[in-house]
């Protein structure tokens, strides 16, 4: 186990985070922080609760994965294709590191600056719409599992794409719009029959879904489900990584 | 003593069909420094890229200090430090940042005194807290050399060491390759500048069309394939060489006021003493003479430019 190997790498993208504190931390807060304003403060009280749950509080878990969710995949995608790009990746292909090192590098920081994004992000929530958790080990579960499976998820893209246009296609055509429709501002009960069963092929449904479990305990789908789902997603990913490295897709010519 | 590189039988067929490497066996000592010639295309790049884990072999072998390249990667890069063809940095770390990081990538415990040292050897000391981004196209390949050696490799690969590079860092490159090669690092590099060879190589590989053409002794195969050159700078010039002169392979300068001798310094007689002996006969004086030895440079040229070279060339020492 190269272990200085490993740390370095996550350091020096975790370096990357810091120098860049206004572009990582602050712009996905304040853009956050408005939809709290908008629909919590502003219009949240005009509305109906949902399930027992004020609507201001309803959307909190939803926001914060929907950021949680760009934020994995920008940071994962780029982390590994800014070396790819400027070509310093030759230093990395060419250290003695094992894939699942590499990987863990890039993708544990990667979800870690997503970790700590969510949660000053939840911490700032509190500031617009009081809430409560129900289950805090759930929720850190949730936010952990998430933050790791779409930060591999974007580590991914970040070996597919080969331009920067590509390094926005899926985030921007793929998961906001699945974001959005998988019931960060509502919930799946709330749409037609039809719909509904169409819904439950979004993946982020099940994150949506269980993360909210565990701040009120009420969920669209079963949170065992959700659970697995997660697993699931990061399953392929961890299969595709796998592959990218045993051929040297993208990586080694 | 067991090579410290040793590759077998190794080829590259890249994606789109090219045949980069077609079967190279080839054997690098402890400790010398080989330089890898060839022209553009020739799979020097290639070559180095597999040894070094960026570039997956089609086939074939290649063993690092004894350790498959492959199977045992993690023994086997630990020991080479790569510095590309291409300036790649990251261009907002500092300098100090940069040396760190790929000295912990290659999986060292930290040593800022040695990575202080190998900062002051680059004349980098100074720079260390500057971002790589602030720094010029010298210093910038001076931080590449400075990364490679900060996990204190076995083996230092340098492709194109000194492309676009001014003299003085050119020399100042040349001195710390000595110095490595003093400390026991093994050095292989490519270059264009057969001079950068001629002075820096004990051994020398030629590559051409993914082919080991030939690797010799740097003083063995000039010597071998080296033409010989005697210049009689001459008293009065002379208008043609005479007919007694014609059976010589003589040539007269432009101006009349050289004759060009070409002999090959292999042979058991060279003609000279005759030559001189006929020219006293003939009454041409000469006022100095000179010889010159071919440049590695042009021995270079003349064996690329051939389609094969017959196998038996640098044994019989056939002239180039």
């Amino acid at each position: 186990m190269n272990t200085y190997g490993l740390l370095a790498i996550y350091r020096f993208e975790m370096a990357r985070w810091f120098r860049t504190l206004v572009q990582s931390v602050l712009s996905p807060v304040i853009s956050t922080s408005l939809y709290f304003v908008v629909f919590g403060a502003a219009i949240g009280s005009r509305m109906a609760q949902i399930d027992g749950v004020s609507y201001g509080a309803f959307i909190v878990p939803g926001l914060i994965m929907l950021s949680i969710l760009t934020e994995s995949i920008s940071n994962g995608s780029f982390g590994i294709y800014m070396p790819r790009y400027s070509g310093t990746i030759y230093e990395v292909l060419s250290a003695p590191l094992s894939p699942f090192e590499i990987v863990t590098g890039y993708v544990g920081a990667a979800a870690t600056k997503s970790v700590l994004l969510g949660l000053i992000i939840l911490a700032t929530a509190r500031l617009f719409v009081p809430f409560e958790i129900a289950h805090p080990f759930w929720m850190v579960t949730f936010l952990v599992l998430t933050s790791i499976t779409f930060s591999l998820f974007g580590f991914l893209i970040g070996i597919w794409a080969t331009g920067w246009e590509k390094l926005q296609i899926v985030p921007v055509l793929v998961v906001t719009p699945l974001a959005f429709l998988g019931g960060s501002f509502y919930s799946i009960s709330m749409l037609p029959p039809l719909w509904q069963k169409i819904a439950l092929f979004n993946p982020v449904v099940y994150l949506i879904s269980g993360f909210r479990w565990s701040f009120y305990g009420i969920s669209d789908v079963a949170v065992g489900v959700s659970l697995a789902m997660t697993f699931l997603f990061m399953i392929i990913c961890l299969a595709i990584a796998w592959w990218v490295f045993r051929t040297g897709y993208r990586l080694k010519a | 003593m067991q090579p410290i590189i040793s590759v077998s039988n190794l080829t590259k067929t890249y994606a789109s069909g090219f045949h980069a490497l077609k079967g190279i066996d080839l054997e690098i000592r402890r400790g010398e420094i080989f330089a890898l010639l060839g022209p553009n295309g020739a799979g020097k790049t290639t070559l180095i890229s597999i040894i070094c884990g960026i570039v997956t072999p089609t086939s074939g072998t290649v063993l690092a200090d004894g350790h498959d390249i492959i199977k045992e990667y993690r023994a086997a890069r630990s020991k080479i430090g790569l510095v590309p063809q291409e300036i790649a940095n990251d261009a907002f770390e500092s300098v100090w940042a940069t040396v760190k990081f790929s000295r912990g990538l290659f999986g060292k415990p930290p040593n800022d005194a040695y990575l202080e040292q190998v900062l002051k050897d680059l004349s980098l000391w100074d720079k260390k807290d500057n971002s790589i981004l602030s720094l010029s196209g010298g210093m910038k390949r001076r931080v590449m050399i400075a990364k490679a050696l900060s996990h204190e490799p076995q083996i230092l690969f340098l492709d194109e060491p000194t492309a676009g590079v001014d003299v003085e860092l050119r020399r100042d490159m040349w001195d710390m390759v000595r110095r490595l090669r003093a400390n026991g690092v093994t050095i292989i590099l490519t270059t264009h500048y057969i001079e950068e060879a001629e002075e820096m190589a004990d051994r020398i590989g030629i590559i051409n069309k993914g082919e080991i053409i030939l690797v010799e002794d740097k003083r063995t195969l000039m010597r071998k394939l080296g033409r010989k050159q005697l210049t009689l700078h001459l008293q009065h010039p002379l208008e043609r060489i005479s007919p007694e002169l014609a059976h010589r392979n003589l040539e007269l300068s432009a101006d009349g006021t050289a004759l060009i001798y070409t002999f090959d310094s292999q042979q058991e007689s060279t003609g000279i003493a005759s030559l001189l002996r006929q020219l006293n006969e003939l009454g041409i004086d000469f006022k100095d003479l000179n010889t010159t030895e071919s440049s590695l440079e042009e021995i270079f040229v003349s064996l690329v430019k051939r389609d094969a070279v017959p196998n038996g060339l640098a044994a019989t020492g056939g002239r180039a």
